[in-house]
């Protein structure tokens, strides 16, 4: 993908050129620093961090497996490179193309007391597994009275749109299984965050879903401490204060909303950013504060807006924060239709420009 | 009437080409390996024929599809020229992926035409058919023109999707596309089998997959339903040795198809041969609008491109093995000498379908580049059917609404 030429044509898309239309992002990446307490690091991007997270997991905890479609050659984002040769064929291994049987199996051998690291191609493949996922592996625990669980189960699946990705190549599913308690759901923004969550999601004793970004697989590139940390779960990040509106998304739509902080502090709105980073259970209480701050919310996610995460976010916000709030809070959402149409996905993307008409919105209210 | 008598009463040449297409076919004679001896031996001059011991395996069934194939001049002109056309089609979508003009995902069919021309050779006008996201092929065969299929994979409003569908998502009457998630395609052709019953049509269904969905849950439910209600449907294995890199053995403790379902018959057939495609699929279409229940079909064939266009095709075999498939067992070359062979047709006028099929698919990338897209309110239209009353869909935030029209 030319990303960085990407980062070139600033200019808002026009469809009668599709030549210029096709090599615009919707977003700019944003660098996080390193936690200095970390130690030493290394130049990694996203797919590379992974590697590294999984890598580290294999070495501390000899019950660590890593399986899933194609993971033996290194992945077809090649997150799982050189596992297999360093590990052996009986840790890191591929199954055949049957997404049920992948999350059935993972969901066994985690009960049975393996680390099971369970990859799903692409997020959108992940349905089939969803019986699995939804009424096997989330109600473990609840069903044998604690007698048994499959906490040590992990999924990971590559989320979210990716410029060319259409209908079954970019969609965000944190949705459909924020509605079911029991599991963990935890979306990265960067490299260095994505370590940490996903060393803390491995180790967490509830089977967790760690959806990786797919567009930021490459153009993610950061200072990655090398040693193994964690970043705990539930707790959401205030990247950067402020006082006037808070914006709250996950992910990619990050760095979307960090460029609508600099064009809003243009025009002195004063931006409070903050990444959800789990999904469920999510960080009430760091929102809540925070919007009790400044008085507004905006919920940006690419997903499309009915029913979408932003939705159980606004109710629970409008309910905590209710005598706080200055306005109504917006969700500036992917449209409802189905996440994304090829020929159509400059259309769909909840953009900046978006963004910062619903903050001005809320504004002038 | 010998054969060279025929000949010369087909084309009236002069004294001088005579001689030398009478020297270019002891030529020809002498290079070929002894197989098309038979060819010639059995061929009356109207007809190609010969015969095809290995070209069925059986599984639960006495006896199989006839091993003696034959075709005429125009059917085998037909086939040849389709063969061309989607093979031709494939790399102008190549070329065109490379070029930026196609974006997003593209799978080729190359390699694998003889499937979808032998196939549809047998098929009834009504037959319906449902295959995966490989599908331009069998999109062309089920009556979309090439114009149809390369503007919807430019994303333009010429295509058989107005451009909204793309690579996988191709339609037409009796054709249900077109599926990106693997394996998904199998249980619905059950169902519209189960339909053709219901509506008591002498039709069947033709669902097909590769042989990574071979290893899918829900393939094995579909066998299950079919048999069980006995729907008219054949499952096709279009088996082209991988799974995206995986080779069979690799992702299958059964690699033989054909008898994955222990209670419905089977056939392996050998996917490089058109008309031994088209006299298995006219087997099993018998067997199933006789009430005899489903049937699975194992087409061993071979792509020549990579999983898709961002997969090379050669990390996971060797090129020798590609180019070797190419050499000796491609479905248009193979096909194109046992017609020579037969003197149904000669090299001339197989290059005049050449240069037919050229000017077909320069028109269609024509359309491809050049045809308007569509336009942006189509973002909204066609989610639900016959909108309700005042129905709006939301936009990206609380306050835009789109007033639909479709």
């Amino acid at each position: 993908m030319n990303l960085p030429f990407r980062h070139l044509f600033r200019t808002v898309p026009k469809c009668s050129s599709f030549f210029s239309r096709r090599h615009v992002a919707h977003f700019t990446f944003f660098k996080d620093q390193p936690d200095p307490s970390h130690g030493p690091t290394k130049e990694m991007n996203l797919c590379q961090t992974i590697q590294n997270a999984l890598d580290i997991t294999l070495g501390n905890d000899h019950t660590a497996i890593v399986f899933g479609e194609d993971v033996a050659f290194g992945g077809v984002f090649r997150c799982t490179t050189e596992l297999r040769s360093k590990y052996g064929a009986d840790r890191v291994f591929n199954t055949p193309l049957c997404e049920q049987g992948i999350i059935g199996f993972g969901i066994g051998v985690a009960v049975a007391g393996a680390t099971a690291v369970a990859e799903i191609q692409f997020a959108d493949y992940i349905f089939p597994a969803y019986d699995q996922i939804v009424n096997e592996a989330a109600k473990y625990r609840y069903r044998s009275q604690n007698l048994f669980n499959c906490g040590k189960l992990t999924i990971r699946a590559p989320w979210g749109a990716v410029g060319h990705g259409a209908l079954y190549h970019s969609q965000s599913p944190e949705a459909q299984f924020m509605h079911t308690p029991g599991l963990k759901v935890v979306i990265p923004r960067s490299a260095i965050e994505a370590k940490g969550l996903l060393i803390s999601c491995i180790k967490d004793d509830n089977p967790c879903i760690f959806f990786e970004p797919k567009i930021l697989y490459r153009s993610a590139k950061e200072d990655v401490p090398i040693k193994e940390y964690t970043i705990p779960l539930s707790k959401a990040q205030v990247i950067q204060e402020g006082s006037d509106v808070t914006l709250l998304s996950w992910g990619t739509q990050v760095h979307v909303l960090r460029e609508v902080a600099q064009m809003a502090a243009k025009e002195n709105i004063s931006c409070e950013l903050i990444d959800l980073r789990t999904i469920l259970p999510w960080d009430v209480d760091t929102i809540c504060q925070s919007v009790s701050k400044t008085g507004r919310l905006l919920i940006s996610h690419e997903a499309p807006i009915t029913g979408g995460v932003g939705a159980e976010i606004a109710a629970t916000v409008a309910r905590e924060c209710f005598l706080n709030l200055e306005a109504p809070i917006e969700r500036v959402c992917g449209y409802d239709i189905h996440p994304i149409p090829h020929v159509f996905e400059p259309f769909y993307f909840p953009s900046k420009w978006r963004c910062l008409e619903a903050i001005k919105r809320m504004m002038n209210f | 009437m010998n054969t060279y008598a025929k000949l010369l009463i087909r084309l009236q040449p002069s004294g001088r080409q005579l001689l030398q297409q009478q020297q270019q076919h002891e030529q020809i004679a002498s290079s070929l390996p002894t197989v098309f001896s038979s060819v010639r031996k059995a061929s009356s001059g109207t007809t190609l024929e010969y015969d095809t011991p290995k070209a069925y395996k059986l599984h639960m069934l006495e006896k199989g599809p006839s091993t003696h194939v034959s075709c005429n001049r125009e059917e085998g002109l037909e086939y040849y020229k389709k063969m061309q056309v989607i093979r031709r089609m494939e790399a102008s979508a190549n070329n065109m992926y490379k070029s930026k003009l196609i974006r997003g995902f593209c799978h080729l069919y190359s390699g694998q035409e003889a499937v979808c021309v032998g196939m549809k050779a047998a098929m009834d006008k009504n037959d319906s058919l449902i295959t995966a996201y490989r599908a331009h092929g069998w999109t062309y065969m089920m009556g979309v023109s090439v114009t149809g299929i390369l503007a919807e994979l430019t994303g333009k409003k010429t295509g058989c999707a107005e451009g909204r569908g793309g690579s996988m998502h191709m339609y037409a009457p009796n054709f249900y596309g077109g599926n990106g998630i693997v394996g998904a395609q199998v249980p619905l052709g059950a169902g519209v089998a189960f339909a053709h019953k219901y509506r008591g049509e002498s039709n069947v269904c033709i669902a097909l997959y590769g042989d990574g969905a071979a290893n899918q849950g829900q393939v094995f439910e579909a066998y299950n339903m079919a048999k069980l209600w006995s729907l008219p449907c054949i499952f096709v294995c279009e088996n082209n040795g991988y799974g995206m890199g995986t080779s069979t053995a690799r992702a299958s403790a059964n690699p033989n198809f054909y008898t994955r379902c222990e209670y419905i018959p089977g056939i392996w057939v050998d996917g490089m041969d058109v008309l031994a495609v088209r006299e298995a699929t006219r087997f099993a279409r018998d067997w199933c609008t006789s009430g005899k229940g489903p049937m699975i079909m194992e087409m061993a064939t071979y792509r020549y491109f990579g999983h898709s266009m961002s997969d090379p095709g050669t990390s996971y075999r060797t090129r020798e093995e590609v180019q070797d498939v190419r050499k000796s067992r491609d479905p248009i070359t193979s096909f194109r000498e046992k017609v020579i062979e037969a003197n149904l047709a000669t090299d001339e006028e197989f290059k005049n379908i050449d240069n037919e099929v050229k000017k077909i698919i320069e028109d269609a990338e024509n359309h491809a580049q050049n045809d308007p897209e569509l336009h942006v309110d189509e973002l909204y239209s066609h989610v639900y059917s016959m909108r309700p009353e005042n129905f709006k869909i939301r936009g990206c935030d609380n306050f835009t609404f789109k007033e639909i029209s479709k």
